[in-house]
């Protein structure tokens, strides 16, 4: 049985599609990503699965129970740890949490117990006292995650679980996310960072204008989708002698697909990288150039999306945050 | 269900205890403005219209609108933090807990409820050290803290309902300084009905402040009179009666 199985879920706001028929199923204990630009439709898709929007068409089924007639299975079932400010900031973390717990029914003396053990897993029993305004982002992301686990969900629903947090602070997030998968949590996260996505995710949906374009571990889609590895020539020193020459005659390689120049250097795509590095570094010593650095890059989830959708996706979510 | 009910609602007064408790500020404030009227209003009138009002002494009249202003105030305000929890989100993490909804409302709404009560109890407090005396003794007094909850419950029924009629809590702000100091003046507040214009009395005796303030006046000031204690009592619940028919309406299909 599948933790999440959604099937075909259409959301129309007014004449605007936001879902067009989405499918997929989260298998238990899986980390379970779904990745795309902003307005994609991972917010819509997120509240469709909590309930708290009606598809036109479509339905969800939560371990086994159809949400449409078993609503209550998602309060059962389901943690939420949404995107907004989802907290009361004139509460301390551990009112919060108790007050999150009241309205799961958990009495007080065991309340009690969980939200101790759950700030010690967020690690913000230090802070569990003080009002939650005075918070800096990533405590507000990890109350925020304490109080989607207080009534011990099965399915985790994380939107966008590192946005707007440091480094730093996201490798923590991270980590607290394969802590509770370790413990037999399902995980559910939207993203539009790759990185998050690859570095977490078992599999991962690539969401774009409200259809799921593929899906795959991230290593699968890179392999179909990302095309052959980059092998990145940096020039060094300055001197353009003979460049021109070994451009052209990289671009006339037989097993080559694509030539770049970049500033700084040249990438080179081609099926089969050691041959092309090869064919690369003999024509290097013809034209006399000796470059710098020679790297192979593999795809990344970018490549995919820019295979799938003609756009990329770093660039398309700054077009969106612009 | 019953059980469910009560832990949600208990852990709704919690939340605004603790919020309440942070904020003494705002409390203080509250109490602050009827305090003034009886004091500074009360007294500086005092001597000037000793005689024209009914008993005679104008802050025993007095205490019956500052009690009232009172419970008006902090029942007009009462929903606004729906509002917000509506405005940021906060609402939608709550529905996505088990919790009945109309909990949201009725934890809110019975928090209001005694805060406001008791704040008019300190009021009370302030008239007695002033001087004034009821004339029904305790049993009046206990009888005002009735007729003030009647009046607060329809109130903050008034307030939850904008809560979730109003687009923004702007506009909330906006209705609140259009409509408290015209329903002070349209009520028997600062002056006996008997002593006003014609058209003014017929309005103010639409007014629930009004029903309030007439029902305790009489236990300030003239004693058990069943008469008016039952008619505006009645009055009074039959305007709950008819709000609370409203708010389920609105909130029936807001909630959903």
């Amino acid at each position: 049985m599948d933790a999440i199985v959604v099937e075909n879920i259409v959301k129309r706001f007014g004449s605007v599609e936001a879902l067009r028929g989405v499918s997929f199923r989260v298998r238990r204990g899986e980390i379970f990503g779904l990745l795309g630009p902003n307005g994609a439709g991972k917010t819509t898709l997120i509240r469709t699965l909590l309930g708290l929007l009606r598809p036109a068409e479509g339905r969800v089924r939560i371990f086994d129970m159809d949400l449409e007639r078993h609503p209550e299975a998602v309060h059962r079932f389901v943690g939420w740890v949404p995107q907004e400010r989802a907290m009361d900031p004139f509460l301390t973390g551990r009112e919060n949490l108790l007050f999150v717990a009241g309205l799961h029914h958990i009495p007080a003396r065991e309340a009690r117990d969980r939200v101790d053990g759950l700030l010690e897993l967020v690690e913000l029993t230090g802070a569990a006292d003080r009002i939650t305004r005075g918070y800096s982002g990533g405590m507000r992301r990890r109350l925020q995650l304490a109080m989607g686990l207080v009534h011990r969900p099965k399915v985790l629903l994380l939107d966008e679980p590192s946005l707007g947090l440091d480094v730093q602070t996201r490798r923590r997030m991270w980590w607290l996310i394969e802590k509770l998968r370790a413990g037999g949590t399902t995980v559910l996260i939207t993203t539009h960072y790759l990185d998050e996505a690859d570095a977490l995710c078992d599999r991962v949906a690539i969401i774009e204008q409200g259809e799921i374009r593929g899906l795959d571990t991230p290593d699968a889609l890179k392999q179909r989708y990302g095309g052959p590895p980059l092998l990145v020539l940096e020039w060094g020193e300055p001197g353009a002698h003979g460049r021109r020459q070994l451009i052209d005659s990289l671009k006339a390689l037989p097993g080559v697909r694509e030539v770049a120049e970049r500033a700084g250097g040249v990438w080179v795509r081609g099926d089969d990288v050691v041959a092309v590095t090869r064919a690369v570094l003999a024509e290097c010593e013809r034209w006399g150039v000796t470059p710098a650095r020679l790297s192979v890059r593999q795809p990344t989830l970018d490549d995919v999306f820019l295979a799938m959708t003609g756009a990329s996706l770093k660039e398309s979510t700054e077009e969106m945050s612009a | 269900m019953m059980h469910t009910f009560l832990l949600e609602n208990r852990a709704m007064w919690m939340r605004w205890y603790a919020r309440m408790r942070r904020d003494l500020f705002s409390l203080v404030a509250t109490l602050l403005q009827p305090v003034l009227w009886l004091v500074l209003f009360g007294s500086s009138l005092q001597n000037m219209v000793r005689g024209t009002v009914p008993g005679g002494d104008y802050l025993s009249f007095m205490t019956a609108a500052a009690f009232v202003m009172t419970v008006f105030n902090g029942g007009l305000n009462g929903g606004l933090e729906l509002m917000f929890d509506r405005e940021s989100g906060f609402f939608d993490r709550l529905l996505a807990t088990p919790m009945h909804r109309v909990s949201f409302v009725t934890g809110r709404f019975s928090f209001v409820l005694a805060v406001t009560v008791a704040q008019g109890l300190l009021i009370i407090a302030t008239a007695y050290i002033l001087g004034v005396r009821y004339a029904t003794g305790l049993a009046g007094i206990a009888l005002t803290l009735v007729v003030g909850g009647l009046l607060g419950a329809a109130v903050t029924t008034v307030s939850i309902i904008l809560a979730f009629v109003l687009r923004h809590h702007g506009q909330f702000f906006s209705i609140i300084a259009i409509v408290s100091l015209p329903v002070l003046f349209l009520s028997s507040a600062l002056a006996p009905l008997d002593a006003m214009p014609g058209w003014l009395a017929a309005v103010a005796r639409l007014n629930p402040l009004t029903h309030a303030i007439e029902a305790i006046r009489t236990l300030v000031i003239v004693g058990w009179d069943a008469g008016v204690l039952l008619q505006m009592g009645g009055l009074l619940a039959g305007v709950d009666a008819l709000l609370l028919w409203l708010a389920a309406r609105v909130l029936r299909r807001r909630l959903a």
